[in-house]
């Protein structure tokens, strides 16, 4: 087979030379954990974990479990698609827990209504001021105002300052929080007006969620900016070689994310119809979690959005599998953990497996 | 002179306390092929970085194709016609064959500023044809380079260089990897370029490749050229004398 290595003249094609799609073996991995969740409850607890077995509704699945399922993960997911992108660079954001919060409580001081039952609403922010009853779009300009704002601060301090992004971002998330905190002195923030709360009803997050993810994964693979966080994760020096402004590039990353955190946390507040300082606490560590398990290599240049969307998804499974196996919560956090680790052991572990073969 | 594509002149540039390149005087007519030797260290990648802008230069000028010039980045200079083989690859793993020929310049469908839609049939069928220009064998296209030998990848380097109109080429070390086969080829390549009348630094420590393929020899040592020879007026002891300093001072050119 010297033909197809050395070189003879033209281009050779070699189907079997195809590399497989990483996206398949998380989808793989999907597939044999909800059978192994199916099987445990058909085994151990006489019910399915996946089909419908109540004879009053007539369904093939049981559809409120596959809600809950994506349900969950959707507000997660939204600054998943953020993290991904950030991690593909090379890069990686512990900030968009702390976003969510802060962007949260800033955002829903703007989307409150003027009266509550007939009396002035006692949570209003800015009451004094007149600004309540604000159209929808007040509420969601201001959190992509406040995304875009850290997202551009983590950009900058990374592409100019050079500090590792896990320390610029670190500064970003306690930074943050504080400003969740401070922005009401540490109380909720309630009553949004129709509008708003019509952004999080029922199953929006979960469209909200697939069309962003949808958008990015086309803007991943058909655009130059998708082209260039695969290259600049994959090797920064070439990157700069070949004339990709990699501080501009960066700042966009961070910005991006940064707004989807935002998006992230409009969805979130409208959904619970209230906006509290502790929102989205460890969202950045789920969201992480989510793309390394979906196959986003910590190292950069591998991964792609609808790896991150099926990570997301196995990261669903795992917990509504364990309220299935009517398993404690506290357990549910426990094996969290253990899954975060776990899919960075599983990147290090595919890497020296690639690492290997090459 | 207006046969001139490439002169520097008195080209510094300092790391800190290290002086790599010193007082580099140089110059690069139409068509012609020059190498540049000198030992590990000698300042020889670090003259092509201040050329191609890859560094900014600590001082000294350049002209090229006729007007001085102050690259900002590579970048101006690609697009003031410099191609260069970087010692370092400068490709990226996890791209295909066609993204890593158009890594920086790729070719757009719309432009959308940086979401600019990709036409990536028009780079993958451009990629097949400098392929087959270069006679560069790549068992599929659309995998990474991550695999690929480092023969392959070398040549990916070197079709890079060859898909785009340029008026210089530099190569840095591009056969320092390769086996016998692939060098073959990739000198090829270099011969095809002087029959086309395409001007060309070649950084190599290989001297029967620089007599085969130069037309002048510049040595390098601790940062300053040290010799400057056609080659007929010299040989493969001489040159050694002065990549080793057994031999100094500047040799010019017999006018
Ligand atoms: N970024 C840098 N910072 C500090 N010193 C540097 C830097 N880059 C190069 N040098 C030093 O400059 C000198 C010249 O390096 P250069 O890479 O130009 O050598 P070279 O002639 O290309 O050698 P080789 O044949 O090994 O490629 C070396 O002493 C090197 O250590
Ligand atoms: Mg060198």
């Amino acid at each position: 087979m010297a033909q197809t290595s050395h070189g003879v003249g033209g281009v050779g094609y070699d189907a079997k030379k195809r590399a497989w799609p990483a996206e398949l073996n998380v989808f793989l991995a999907l597939v044999i954990l909800v059978v192994v969740f199916e099987l445990i409850g058909r085994i151990f607890l006489g019910d399915s974990f996946l089909f419908n077995t109540r004879s009053d509704v007539s369904a093939i699945f049981n559809e409120a479990r596959l809600q809950i399922i994506i349900l969950q993960v959707s507000i997660v997911g939204i600054i998943a698609i953020g993290v991904t992108q950030v991690i593909i660079t090379g890069g990686i954001d512990l900030s968009s827990g702390s976003i969510v919060g802060a962007t949260a409580m800033i955002a829903m001081s703007f989307a409150q209504v003027a009266t509550v039952n007939g009396n002035p609403n006692p949570k209003a922010m800015f009451l004094a001021q007149g600004w309540t009853d604000l159209p929808v779009i007040v509420p969601v300009l201001v959190a992509i105002g406040c995304g875009l704002f850290a997202g551009l601060v983590n950009g900058a301090l990374i592409a100019y300052t050079r500090i590792p992004p896990f320390i610029a971002t670190l500064g970003m998330m306690v930074t943050a929080r504080g400003i969740a905190k401070w922005w009401s002195k540490g109380q909720p923030i309630s009553f949004p007006t129709e509008g708003f709360a019509a952004i999080g009803k029922g199953l929006m997050p979960v469209i909200i969620f697939l069309s962003l993810a949808v958008l990015f994964q086309l803007i991943m693979t058909y655009t130059r900016y998708g082209k260039h966080c695969y290259a600049i994760g994959s090797n920064e020096d070439a990157a700069r070689m070949s004339g990709i402004k990699i501080a501009n590039h960066k700042i966009l990353v961070y910005v991006i994310a940064g707004v989807l955190a935002a998006l992230a946390a409009v969805v979130l507040s409208s959904k619970n119809l209230t906006a509290q300082s502790g929102m989205g606490v460890m969202y950045e560590l789920d969201a992480i979690a989510m793309a390394v398990i979906g196959g986003v290599s910590l190292s950069g240049g591998r991964g792609s959005i609808i790896g991150t969307v099926i990570g997301s998804l196995i990261f669903g499974v795992i917990i509504s599998g364990f309220t299935f196996l009517r398993l404690d919560a506290y357990y549910q956090e426990m094996v969290k953990g253990v899954i975060i680790v776990g899919a960075v052991v599983l990147d290090q572990w595919r890497q020296r497996l690639r690492a290997m073969r090459a | 002179m207006s046969d001139i594509v490439l002169k520097t002149e008195n080209l510094t540039k300092r790391y800190g306390g290290v002086h790599a390149l010193e007082g580099a005087n140089f110059e690069l007519r139409k068509g012609e092929h020059v190498a540049i030797m000198g030992d590990n260290g000698a300042g020889k990648s670090t003259f092509v970085r201040q050329i191609t802008a890859v560094e900014q230069r600590t001082s000294g000028q350049i002209w090229f194709d006729g007007k001085e010039v102050n690259f900002a980045g590579p970048i101006e200079a690609r697009t003031a016609g410099i191609e260069t083989v970087f010692q370092n690859l400068a490709l990226a793993d996890d791209l295909d064959v066609p993204s890593n020929l158009f890594l920086g310049r790729e070719k757009v469908l719309f432009n959308l500023g940086p979401f600019s839609i990709l036409d990536r049939k028009y780079m993958r069928k451009a990629t097949e044809a400098a392929l087959i220009r270069t006679a560069v064998k790549i068992p599929n296209l659309s995998n990474t380079i991550r695999h690929m030998s480092g023969g392959q990848r070398q040549c990916v380097a070197i079709a890079r260089t060859a898909t785009f109109a340029s008026k210089l080429i530099i190569m840095d070390e591009p056969t320092a990897a390769l086996g016998v086969q692939e060098t073959a080829q990739v000198e090829n390549i270099i011969r095809t370029l002087k029959d086309n009348g395409e001007p060309l630094i070649l950084i190599s420590h290989n001297m029967r490749q620089v007599f085969d393929l130069c037309d002048r020899i510049v040595v390098f040592r601790r940062g300053r050229i040290v010799a400057n020879l056609r080659k007929q007026d010299t040989d493969g002891n001489d040159i050694v004398s002065y990549i080793t300093g057994a031999k100094t001072g500047e040799a010019e050119l017999a006018a």
